[in-house]
This record gives C-alpha cells, structure tokens and sequence, in this order.
C-alpha cells in the first residue's frame, strides 16, 4: 500500500520520540544531566533519547591522547628553582608542519657554546595546527600537548602568541592530564638514567687502576 | 621537435606489449625509480585511443603535470604530463607520460577519449599553464579569470612567500617571531602585470563561463519556444555542501546546461605539499575530505612507503589497526551522507541528526585512539603513531557488533522505503555503467551504476586480501541506488570491522624508528585507496630531496564533479541538488 513506508519511517522518529522520556523516567533519582555518570552513558553504546551534551554547563571528559596547543615543562628542584626540560635543539621548530614555533637558543657568553635552555619560546596558536608533532618527535619529552581548549580571546595579535612564560607548565601538571603517558616516559627516563649511572660506575671502575695516566678515560 | 627527457642508454629492457605495438613512438621511462611510458606528442591520442580499445585500459585515474624545473644554467627544464590507467575490470596500472617545453606547453586533449580528462585538464592548465589542444572548455578551474601566472610552476611565487622550502631559515635558532603580514602588508604583496590599474579595475561577470554554459547548451533541442534563464545556485547555498557554484541554464524548469564553479576554498593544497618535508604533509592530508581523514592519511602512507620499499613496509598490528581506522571512516563518512542527503531532499535535519549520533561514538574513538576528532594525523610512513589506548577494542566491539548493525538498520527501516525518498530518488540524475567508468566515476557513485570496481578488490592495498567481503554494487545508477549503496557499504565494514578485531595481532606498531626526518628515494610513486567518497590517489615525486618534488592529489570529490553536467541535463532544476548531494562531495577536497 502506498504510504506504508512513510509510516514506518514515522514510527522511527516515534519512538525516538518516546525513548527520550522513558529514558529520563529510567533515570529518576539518578542524574542524567549535569553529572559525570550522566555523560558517560549518554555517548555508551547504550546510549538513547537526549544525546545532547548542554555545553558549557557540561563538559565531555577528554581522552588522555587528545591534543590541543602544545605546551613546555619545566621541573622544580629542591630549593624551588624552575628548570626547563627543553635545550633548545630545535627539533620541534623544524618538523612543525605549519612552522609556528620559533626559538632563541643562547649561547654562554665564555665558553661560546650554545646553553641548553631556551632564551624566548614563541607559539603563535593561530597558526598551530595541532598535529602534535612537536611532542611527538621531542627527544627530552619537554614540549607535550595540552587539553585545554578553552583559549577564545579578544586580540589576536596581543593574546594568540604565546610567549615561553605562558607557555610553560609545570611537570605536575603533565602528570595530571596524561598520567599514562608520563608513567611511561618516566619508566624510560629511569631506566636510561640507571644505564648511565651503570656506565659511568663501569668507568670509573676502568678509570681507577690507570689513575695514575695523564690521560682521562674516555670513549 | 621538442626537447626531450634525459633518456640514459641503459641496458634495454624487453619491449612492452605497447612498444612493439606502436615501434619507436613509445619509449620505456628509463629514468631511476621511474616506471611507464614516454609517448611522443603527435601520436598521443591515437597511442591512447589504442591503449583504450585494444589493451582494455578503459579507465583514466589521473591526469596531471610535473614541472622539472631548475635555475641551473645547465639544467633540462621541461613540464611533463602523467597519465594513469586502469582497467575497470581489476589489476594494475599503465602510466604513460609526454614531455613538452616550458614556454611552449602544448599537448594535445584526451577529453574525446577519455571524457573524465576534462576537470584534470582544465586543473593543470590552471595550475601549470599546459595548453590542451581541442579541449572543449578550457579555462581556469581553481583559480579565478584574470589570474596572473600558473600557480605550481617551480618559479611562482605566492603573496605571503617566505622560503622555497620548510624548515624556514628563521625559526630556530634566533627566532625572533612576527607575523608575515605584518611584516608584509596586505596590497603590498601583491605584483601586477604591466599596464594593469589595481585602482581601475573592474571585475567583468565571468564571460568565459556563461560562453561556454552557452556553447553546451545549444545541443538542447527545444521543443516550445521560450527564452532560457542563467540561475546561479551558490557558492552561498546550505544545499551546495560549502563553497561551491553551479551556473545553470535553464529552459522553463528544465536544465540544458549546468558549469561547476569551483575554487572558493583552494589554499593550492599541493603547493604547500611540495614546501613540507614528506612527513609535514601527513596532518595537510586530513585537511582535504576532513571527514575522512583517516583515509587520506592512509592514501598518503601507502604512496610514500611504495618509494621507501622494505624499511617502510608496516608491521602486522600496524596494518590492522590502519584497516580498522579506515573502515570506521568509511563508517562515519557514508551515515554523514546519507544524513545530508535527506536533507537535501527536504526531511530537514531529523535523519541527519540520527545519523550524526552513531558518527559522534566513532569519532569519540577516534579521538581516544589519534587525539582528534576529525584532524586524525595519526598515520607514519611504516606503521601508525601509537598503539590503540587500554579499552577502546571492547568499545569498538561493542559498537560494531550491537550498536552500529541495529542502527543501520533502523536507518534503513527509517529511509529506505519512505515513498518521499524513492519518488524523488528513483530514475533521477541515472547514470550508466559506459558514462561512469568514460567520466572516471569512482567509488559508490561507479558501484552504483553497476560496475562492481572497488580497489580493495580490484587492486588490493595493505591487507584487504586477507578479508571476506562483498563489493557492494546496484544497477540503476541512479539516486536512489546512490543512497542504498552506502547502507551497503556501512554493513561491509562492519563486517570487515568484525573481522579485525577479531584477528588483530599483538606486536610493533611501527617499522623502526619514527624518524622526524625521512630519506626517500628518488623516483615516482602512486598510491592509491579506497576512500568513502571514491579513488583517492597521490602521485609523488621525489628527487631524493627533504621535500617532495610532486605532491598531487587525486581527489575523488572533484573528478566525480565531472559527470555532474551529463546527470543533471534533461531534468529539473529542483533534482540538481539531489544529484549533486548524491554525489557527496566535501569541499575540501574539491578545491584542494
């Protein structure tokens, strides 16, 4: 009969419709809205009637890997001293796709040789395209990629370049939002640190009866 | 006549069945790394015509211009155009390629023979300045009338230009930054031809595109005597997909003529590509069907790592996991289709919207998996970035075995029957199989038409041997099978989804290091997948530089744009943006 699938069609969206509030009814006196459980199921597989996220009341939690602006760690000693893991060797400013990094390398005033702490950091974020490259490829894991993505503004040209002040996070904090990701690194990080205490032990070991040579051991 | 590529007297290799066809006109590509053909100029079409009728080659993937170029005093400069066939009953390529001088770039037209030439044609005549003779509507493609220069020449150079290739001199280590149109001014980046008066000028109203909807449409025979209007549908138009036009001339309701007009969003895509390092690229690929990105990621590993050879070759986990990603955006891809498509047909949003729940689960693993949602950037030359997070196989198990199949066919329960749908979809914009695979048709818009030719059948890629599937085919090429065929699709996928994870492999997910630099080796190299909207191919050229030589995109959106004139004419103004919906083109990818 012509219209039969019309009105099938139409009982689809009816029973969209109707799941809505039969889900709601399901959830009374647990909170479907505005809770974290609440956006949990509503994008499980599982998941029916209202879909909609009320942005920016709630909020979706960001997997680990998400990207978005990349950012710098710094360590703090002891004494509470910032150091930035970053030496400046330049690897994140030569594979940026879109080439938005720029970096000041010094070099000591004496010795002439260049130091391992970047004088000036820029990012113009209006020009990153947040490919995570830079974190990618780091070989001292000190430029990461971060999950703020909040970052509208007034001025572009007064706000969106980032300068290393604002660039700059504490190690904590990398900790906090990847915390898979910094157990790993730091279990690498450990490892090459006790292989080169190992090393240097063997060394020294080396180096001892030969003491009395002119001649410092070296490879 | 012409100067001719540097052809080294190499030991010869045994004739090809299309050398001792045509003695001394075609001679094997001698070049290292290079494969193919070079046909001499004059005997192009009859060379082509042969290789069509004779050897089967019935199918033109890609048309396209090479410029060797170098400001070395003793250097061979010539522009070379690159011919890429394929049978469409499965197996691999023949390239063959003719070489003219810079200055005088003239080759002859393969529209006559292949018609799906025409937009390729009309694009390297925009983009290199090749002049194809006897091409019956040559003009600018991606560029606007009065455009200055040929803007992928090796010596052009755009308004903004800081250096000939990344990494810029000036990032690192003294990189005091700025923005370059501070430093450059918009008005004074810009050069004029002589005797050109920026103040003066004044834009005249596309001549050459209304003379040539006028050409085309004088083979409509008129039967009432009435006058015929020019309608402009777009570029702002919510039913055009983005930026995009279509001048259409009409007699009553009836189109005669209809011109795409493209370009609105070209940034000149492979330009850029030949400034990146080859591995800068990679996140530029997401950004061309940028709702498929993983599937552009893939096109682009696969051309790359065919060049690398071995020390590219991907590892077991690597290859599943690149199959899953690609079939859950063949997923993604084709519910955003279909969910547009009824809106083009006037069921305003609630498909679309039912639609778009199931993409929001599948990009929530993507972003779980790559770090983003749409922009993926998630494929390397020999494997993937990273391994698939803790949990996320249950939830993509859990959505392609429960959630996914009863979706799709609730979908289908929804649209498919719907009296509306199959009124207006059924013997509207037909296209037959003979007019698909001559227009170089690709993807669901060819299987729809009924020729059964996917490349993950047709010319395996990765891993796709080893996956049981249909190739998913209708015969009436019209709109309605256009539609049908991407609910086909989506359970395809899920079959071979299914599959995946049930065979993924623990292990490497990367061959060696993940170097920031990569070495490729000289040569050419086309690659080439199944993306949701059709055959996806990069052609690349290396010189063994840090940067690609050539980086062109095979786009399917835009070569499928090609039959759009010959689906629409005879109908109704009101099928046009059916047609064009059915199509399913993004606009990304169009203009590149």
């Amino acid at each position: 009969m012509y219209g039969i699938g019309i009105l099938k069609g139409l009982w689809v969206t009816l029973v969209h419709f109707v799941e809505t509030y039969v889900e709601d009814l399901r959830w009374l006196g647990r909170k479907r809205y505005f809770s974290p459980e609440g956006v949990a199921h509503r994008r499980s597989k599982d998941a029916k009637g209202i879909f909609t996220v009320q942005y920016p009341e709630e909020k979706l939690p960001v997997p680990e890997e998400f990207r978005f602006i990349p950012f710098l760690i710094y360590e703090v000693d002891e004494e509470g001293n910032k150091h930035d893991r970053c030496t400046s060797c330049g690897i994140c400013a030569k594979v940026c796709p879109p080439q938005c990094i720029w970096i000041v390398r010094t070099e000591d005033p004496v010795t002439k040789r260049p130091v391992p702490e970047p004088v000036e950091f820029y990012i113009d974020v209006d020009i990153c395209m947040n490919c995570g490259y830079c974190a990618e490829y780091c070989p001292f894991d000190a430029i990461k990629m971060d999950h703020d993505y909040e970052l509208a503004s007034y001025d572009r040209h007064a706000e969106h370049i980032y300068n290393k002040e604002k660039l700059s996070k504490p190690v904590s904090y990398y900790a906090d939002i990847r915390p898979a990701n910094y157990t790993r690194e730091e279990a690498v990080r450990a490892a090459e640190e006790a292989k080169k205490a190992e090393a240097a032990a063997a060394r020294a070991a080396a180096a001892a009866p030969a003491a009395g040579g002119d001649q410092p051991a070296g490879d | 006549m012409s100067e001719q590529a540097p052809v080294q007297e190499a030991p010869a290799s045994p004739p090809t069945e299309l050398e001792k066809r045509f003695p001394g006109l075609v001679k094997h590509d001698e070049r290292a790394g290079y494969e193919g053909h070079i046909v001499e100029i004059a005997n192009l079409v009859e060379v082509a015509t042969a290789i069509r009728d004779e050897m089967g080659y019935d199918f033109l993937s890609s048309v396209t211009a090479v410029d060797y170029y170098s400001e070395a005093p003793d250097a061979e400069n010539f522009i070379e155009v690159v011919y890429h066939l394929y049978k469409s009953t499965g197996g691999g390529s023949l390239i063959y390629k003719v070489q003219v001088p810079r200055d005088n770039a003239v080759v002859p037209s393969l529209v006559p023979v292949y018609p799906g030439a025409d937009f390729q044609e009309r694009e390297a005549w925009d983009l290199y300045g090749v002049k194809f003779e006897s091409h019956p509507d040559l003009r600018r493609i991606l560029m606007w009338d009065g455009f200055q220069g040929h803007p992928m020449r090796k010596d052009w150079k755009e308004a903004y230009f800081e250096e000939e290739v990344k990494p810029f001199k000036n990032r690192w280590p003294e990189g005091q930054v700025y923005r370059i149109e501070d430093r450059n001014p918009f008005g004074k980046n810009v050069s004029y031809p002589a005797g050109f008066d920026p103040e003066g000028f004044q834009e005249i109203e596309d001549p050459n595109l209304y003379s040539s909807l006028e050409r085309s449409a004088m083979e409509y025979v008129e039967d009432i005597d009435t006058e015929q209007v020019v309608v402009n549908l777009g570029p702002q138009h919510p039913s055009t997909h983005g930026v995009f036009r279509m001048a259409v001339r009409l007699d009553g309701e009836t189109i005669v003529g209809l011109k795409p007009v493209m370009g609105y969003l070209h940034r000149n895509h492979e330009q850029i590509g030949e400034r990146n390092t080859w591995i800068m690229n990679m996140p530029f690929t997401d950004r061309l069907d940028y709702l498929s990105s993983m599937s552009n990621n893939f096109g682009y590993a696969l051309a790359v790592e065919r060049l690398m050879g071995d020390k590219a070759a991907p590892p077991e986990r690597a290859e599943y996991i690149r199959v899953l990603m690609a079939e859950l955006t063949r997923i993604s891809n084709h519910l955003w289709a279909i969910g547009f498509l009824l809106n083009d047909l006037g069921a305003f949003f609630t498909p679309a919207l039912y639609a778009i729940e199931e993409r929001e689960l599948i990009l929530d693993i993507f972003e779980a998996t790559a770090g983003s949602r749409m922009m993926c950037n998630y494929f390397r030359f020999g494997g993937v970035a990273r391994d698939l997070p803790e949990g996320i196989l249950p939830k993509i198990k859990d959505l392609v075995q429960e959630r996914l199949p009863r979706k799709v066919d609730e979908l289908d329960l929804y649209l498919s029957q719907n009296e509306l749908v199959r009124s207006r979809g059924e013997g509207v914009g037909v296209i037959t199989p003979e007019d698909a695979i001559a227009f170089s048709a690709s993807g669901p818009v060819l299987r729809a038409s009924g020729v059964p030719y996917d490349i993950r059948r047709a010319d395996p890629y990765s891993i796709y041997d080893r996956f049981k599937f249909d190739v998913a085919v209708r015969y009436h090429g019209d709109v309605y099978d256009r539609y049908m065929i991407r609910i086909d699709e989506i359970r395809q996928s899920l079959r071979i989804i299914q599959q995946v994870i049930k065979d993924m492999p623990g292990g490497e997910i990367l061959n060696g290091k993940n170097p920031y630099q990569v070495r490729v080796p000289a040569g050419e190299s086309y690659g080439r997948v199944e993306s949701p909207k059709g055959e996806l191919g990069f052609y690349i050229v290396s010189t063994g530089k840090a940067n690609p030589h050539r980086y062109h995109v095979r786009a399917p959106s835009f070569i499928n744009l090609t039959i759009l004139e010959k689906m629409c004419v005879g109908q109704k103004i009101a099928d046009v943006v059916v047609n064009l919906g059915s199509i399913d083109i993004v606009l990304g990818e169009v203009d590149r």
